[in-house]
């Protein structure tokens, strides 16, 4: 090994590598550029690494705090709580898994929901949280998002949907297939009210929720850099031993293949959703006869 | 035909019936008793292999390689059936068929998903595994059906949406969503049975109905046995475990309250019999399809959006809410 290619290696090496013997929660490494980031720096960021815009994942909680005008939100259905029906047990009861990550949250489940303006405009919101059981999907998630999509029909208010999910929960078996059904069909039924509903896929949003939900956006956004596929790399490359390019199923390709309206920066995301709504939610017959929002 | 792991037992004695009826050709011996003997005491050990089928030989049994597949399903139920071709968009996916044709009186849109029964075939229909312009064909030919007011069956049997890089460039996730809510929108009703394997969303993907029917020993889950299995239990080889742990199969799947009904099988499954499986499938479906002559078409799409709506249990305010009977 020459000089050369023990330098490239180790420059390799550093940028790729997310561990780090720092102490704590004070510093941060960019897992996208390698860069050493403040921790609080970072968090006045909108958790957007200010070298090279990677955007790092958020609770459900922050990206409300981003996504809302300040203390417009009010959550709703807050005490909805899973339930082991199946008695699953893989290597690890799912009651137990349960009980820790709802420890470990402020949320009973991977979805916090509710209302909130976004400048100024009322909102339905849910809000996914990957922090939680890899913001799968079982009854919980559908129901507070079938829940979320209804108050949007009773209420007429737009529906925006922020997904962060691995897909479906398996332990909750076909039920958690069934909340894909679940919650498309109330799509189904906020089209036929005309209410604009606003899908923002940030990372990752995989599996069920992207065959469900999240690409059925009358506006499909999509944070830079975000993972969103139907079958995730891993899974593509285990099952059918294909190894996909650099950068397949990221935002950027994702736009390229036409499946999203545009790839927007965390920071614009508000400005964007209140724009589009704005002209969505004029009634025909112009701007002229409308009442300022 | 392929024999199963668990009917190792029924194996030994059909092995025993073929040695004696070549013996009996090429000596000329007569030995009708003898066989007819076995062949009784075979018929009791596969009675008694399928009254006990753990969940994993009932998995084999959907996979069965000779099980009916939807094309030879439409031929035996309908009359007058003509298959229907492409998306007009991409391409004509072969995982997915459909046409039109009468099932007794009744005007139908079938819709299946298409598995091969050799190496060959199965090459040809991408085992059963769609692209998204598979989905894209079964909405266009749905979309007719509503169009015209013509009911649409669903024959489902995939172990799911093909997982690879064409399919995700040309939208996998986003056409099997777009299934989900154009389904539950069509004025005409939908039945849907599972026939084979309803393997995940790539299953569901025409799987939107007012009414879901199982075959006796077809399955229907969010994951593959062995999928679930590597995931979960960190072990490919724990696919018996999880498949009992996901409860995939159509007793489950009834009692959880998501099928509506389960067809029987004639014994062995449905591969030693086409015929009588079509049959059966059609009798069903002529019954649904009656129920739904006078309805109106709000009510049809209420009754699917009704069903749908109210699964998933869970907890709130310390209440439980839509648990199944079975819990």
């Amino acid at each position: 090994m020459s000089i050369v290619d023990w330098f490239a290696k180790k420059e390799k090496t550093n940028a790729t590598s997310t561990k780090l013997n720092i102490p704590g929660d004070v510093w941060i490494k960019c897992p996208s550029c390698g860069e050493i980031l403040f921790q609080k720096d970072l968090e006045s960021n909108a958790k957007v690494c200010p070298k090279c815009q990677h955007h790092f994942r958020l609770s459900a909680f922050e990206r409300i705090e981003l996504l809302a005008d300040p203390t417009s939100f009010v959550e709703v259905d807050s005490s909805i709580s899973p339930i082991d029906f199946l008695t699953f047990s893989d290597t690890e009861p799912y009651q137990a898994r349960i009980h820790k990550s709802q420890s470990k949250s402020l949320s009973k489940d991977a979805v916090i929901t509710g209302s909130a303006t976004i400048q100024g405009i009322p909102v339905q919101l849910a809000v996914m949280d990957f922090g939680f059981m890899g913001g799968s999907m079982g009854a919980v998630v559908g129901e507070k998002i079938t829940r979320t999509i209804e108050r949007g029909v009773a209420t007429q208010n737009p529906v925006i949907v922020v997904a962060s999910s691995g897909g479906a929960r398996m332990q909750e078996g076909i039920m958690s297939l069934m909340q894909m059904a679940k919650t498309s069909v109330a799509l189904q039924q906020l089209a036929r009210v005309k209410v604009p509903y606003i899908s923002i896929m940030s990372d990752p949003t995989t599996g069920g929720t992207s065959a469900s939900f999240a690409t059925l956006g009358d506006i499909n956004l999509v944070e830079p850099g975000a993972l969103v596929s139907f079958a995730g790399p891993r899974v593509i490359e285990q099952t059918i031993r294909q190894k996909l390019p650099k950068g397949a199923q990221r935002a950027e390709f994702l736009l390229h293949h036409g499946m999203v309206d545009r790839v927007v920066h965390r920071k614009e995301l508000p400005t964007t959703i209140a724009k589009l709504l704005r002209v969505l939610m004029i009634p025909t017959g112009g701007a002229h006869e409308t009442t300022p929002l | 035909m392929k024999r199963l792991p668990f009917e190792k037992p029924l194996s030994e004695l059909l092995d025993k019936i073929e040695q004696l009826k070549t013996l009996s050709q090429t000596e000329g011996i007569d030995l009708t008793s003898e066989i007819a003997k076995i062949e009784e005491r075979a018929d009791a050990v596969r009675r008694d292999l399928y009254a006990n089928l753990t969940p994993i030989d009932v998995v084999q049994i959907a996979r069965h390689p000779n099980r009916p597949d939807a094309i030879s399903l439409a031929t035996l139920m309908l009359t007058d059936w003509t298959e229907l071709h492409g998306d007009r968009q991409f391409a004509d996916d072969p995982s997915i068929i459909g046409g039109l044709g009468l099932m007794g009186s009744h005007r139908v849109m079938l819709i299946g998903h298409q598995k091969g029964h050799d190496t060959k075939e199965n090459i040809y229909r991408n085992f059963g595994m769609p692209h998204p312009e598979g989905y894209r064909k079964a909405l266009r030919l749905m979309q007719l059906a509503d169009r015209f007011n013509i009911p649409i069956v669903t024959l489902i049997d995939t172990p799911g949406a093909y997982p690879g890089l064409a399919a995700e460039e040309r939208g996998q996730a986003e056409a099997i969503a777009r299934n989900l809510k154009e389904m539950a929108g069509f004025r005409v009703p939908i039945i849907s049975v599972v026939i084979g394997e309803g393997g995940s969303g790539g299953a569901l993907g025409i799987g939107v109905g007012n009414r879901l029917l199982m075959l006796q020993y077809a399955v229907y889950s969010v994951i593959s046995p062995e999928g679930c299995a590597s995931i979960l239990f960190r072990d490919a080889k724990k696919a018996d475990i999880a498949a009992k742990a996901l409860r995939i199969t159509a007793s489950d799947i009834y009692s959880l309250g998501v099928c509506h009904g389960i067809l029987p099988e004639p014994l062995g499954g449905a591969h030693h019999h086409w015929q009588e499986t079509a049959s059966t499938i059609q009798s069903a479906c002529i019954t649904e399809l009656n129920r739904y002559q006078s309805w109106s078409s709000d009510a049809i799409i209420e009754e699917r959006f009704q069903h749908f709506r109210k699964l998933g249990p869970f907890i709130e305010n310390n209440e439980p809410a839509n648990m199944p009977t079975f819990c």
